[in-house]
């Protein structure tokens, strides 16, 4: 049976960035990744115009 | 020199009197705070470090000083999260990694603007691993405990700073809320804390761990206290970008003005969801005092918590990167999960939640022309139990550590100040935030000394 598909993104991140994943981690790790995405795309929803500033402006 | 009045649960204000009129000495004071850190800290583990030589070297600098009246804070002992740096004390900011730092070369700037008061530090104080926790429990250091009941949470990640101000160790600390963590252990220790509005205090020589959202700020049993012990912290810092260039705008001498013409509301919607009755009872009893019979909606409340929770965890994924890849193994395993997952969170959604925050912190400021003051629970509830790992709220089992700070965090999301104001329930205490417009510490502290004054705020004293 094919692994759910936050899994690989999980190992396949992991190793992108050089990051230790040990198996005994992953389920706590998927538990919170899951939580912060709902989180992001629930924010992510709310359409805001193209010109909108996100909020820390640099300032030159 | 004798002195009747018990210095572990006077306020800094009756201190500072006596010193400074000769009826006790700062020598004296210092030596009973020590006192009581040492027969209290074993039950409550609060500090971490006691700087007992420094702080009877400054008390005695204190005593000799030619004109003590002139001193706000003369001989009043206090502590600090012990993410702040003190000169000779390693700066461990909870975590088991940064004990392998050097010793910090220099004070944190609001230690030596509190000692250039006449202040008297004794020592650092338990927290929550790299702040990233609302219990106040800490895997490495043991669980900072609640002096209303030692099989409590403190709450976090400040729980040694309410925890010693609760505990009579000392009449005041510092301490850092990135999304909570002052406004959560005043909630459930009953004392009272601010926020400042963001860039108000500066950061600088502090362990950060959200750039765009760290504070630091007092706890006190009083509003005075409160008051006098921010009014001497004020002031522009260039070595913390983001504090602001304005000069000090004393809130002590306005605490009298009262409520006179302030328009006071109450948050409703996602404010009114999840919470306990207690906290609903706690935040009933301001509201009727304060006359707010208002209720105002906080737009997109819920969406603004989210994208606070987004930013949060990036960010301190991003500050804690090479720590995680060379030393995952030594985090608290509840933070190293949380920061895992997080380094993995796409940086299009981390932007997103940044646009986000701009169009409701314009959201909020255009709120603030129709009221001056909002009014929100602290906590969804009183201390839980150390060790609770959840709690129901409106019938959904939710993990306690990351729900704590609920109300909290769509506040400090846009760097709003908030006085978390202490009710004195039975058989625990909870807090009221009095939140107001950016810049207005000076309304939110109003409030809050109305409110002691009326006697429906107050920091209950513990059976110790």
């Amino acid at each position: 049976m094919p692994k759910p598909p936050l899994d690989d993104y999980m190992d396949t991140a992991a190793q992108a960035l050089g990051l230790p994943l040990e198996p005994a981690w992953k389920p706590s790790v998927k538990a919170n990744l899951k939580v912060t995405l709902h989180l992001a795309e629930l924010v992510a929803a709310y359409e805001l115009p193209d010109d909108s500033e996100p909020a820390p402006v640099f300032k030159a | 020199m004798t002195l009747s009045l018990d210095t572990s649960w006077a306020t800094s204000s009756e201190i500072a009197q006596a010193v400074g009129t000769g009826q006790t000495t700062a020598t004296a004071v210092v030596d009973r705070a020590l006192n009581v850190i040492a027969a209290r800290n074993s039950t409550l583990n609060a500090f971490t470090t006691v700087t007992a030589d420094r702080a009877r070297a400054k008390a005695r600098a204190v005593d000799a000083a030619t004109d003590k009246t002139k001193l706000p804070l003369a001989g009043v002992p206090f502590a600090v999260k012990n993410l702040f740096d003190i000169e000779g004390v390693t700066t461990v900011a909870g975590s088991k990694i940064n004990r392998a730092h050097a010793p910090a070369e220099q004070d944190q700037p609001l230690i030596a603007r509190r000692e250039e008061a006449g202040a008297v530090l004794v020592g650092a104080l338990n927290m929550g691993e790299y702040a990233y926790d609302f219990t106040g429990e800490n895997i490495h250091d043991g669980p900072s405990r609640n002096p209303h009941d030692i099989t409590r949470m403190t709450g976090g990640s400040s729980g040694g700073s309410g925890g010693a101000v609760a505990g009579g160790m000392v009449p005041l600390a510092l301490g850092s809320d990135t999304n909570g963590s002052i406004r959560v252990p005043s909630s459930l220790c009953g004392i009272f804390g601010l926020k400042p509005t963001y860039g108000r205090l500066t950061r600088a020589r502090s362990f950060p761990f959200v750039a765009s959202l760290d504070h630091l700020g007092p706890f006190a049993r009083s509003v005075p206290d409160l008051a006098v012990a921010y009014d001497v912290m004020q002031g522009p810092d260039p070595e913390d970008p983001v504090c602001d260039q304005r000069e000090t705008d004393f809130v002590t001498p306005q605490l009298k003005l009262g409520l006179e013409g302030l328009r006071i509301a109450v948050a409703g919607g996602y404010f009114r969801q999840g919470a306990f009755p207690e906290a609903v009872e706690a935040l009933g009893r301001v509201a009727k005092a304060l006359g707010a019979t208002k209720d105002v909606d906080i737009p997109e409340a819920a969406r603004a918590r989210a994208a606070a929770y987004v930013i949060t965890c990036t960010e301190g994924a991003a500050l804690h990167l090479e720590r995680l890849r060379k030393q995952a193994g030594d985090f608290d395993p509840a933070v190293r999960d949380r920061l895992l997952a997080a380094a993995m969170v796409p940086s299009t959604l981390v932007v997103q939640a940044q646009k986000f925050r701009r169009w409701y912190r314009a959201q909020m400021l255009e709120l603030f022309k129709s009221v001056d003051v909002i009014l929100a629970p602290a906590t969804p509830c009183t201390a839980p139990k150390l060790g609770q790992q959840t709690f129901v709220l409106d019938g959904v089992e939710l993990p306690v550590r990351a729900n704590m700070g609920l109300y909290t965090q769509p506040i400090s999301f846009i760097g709003l100040p908030v006085v978390a104001v202490p009710v004195p329930l039975t058989p625990l205490p909870i807090a009221v935030q009095v939140i107001a417009a950016p810049w207005r510490e000076d309304v939110a502290l109003r409030v809050a000394f109305a409110l002691e004054q009326m006697g429906v705020c107050a920091a209950p004293r513990p059976a110790l």
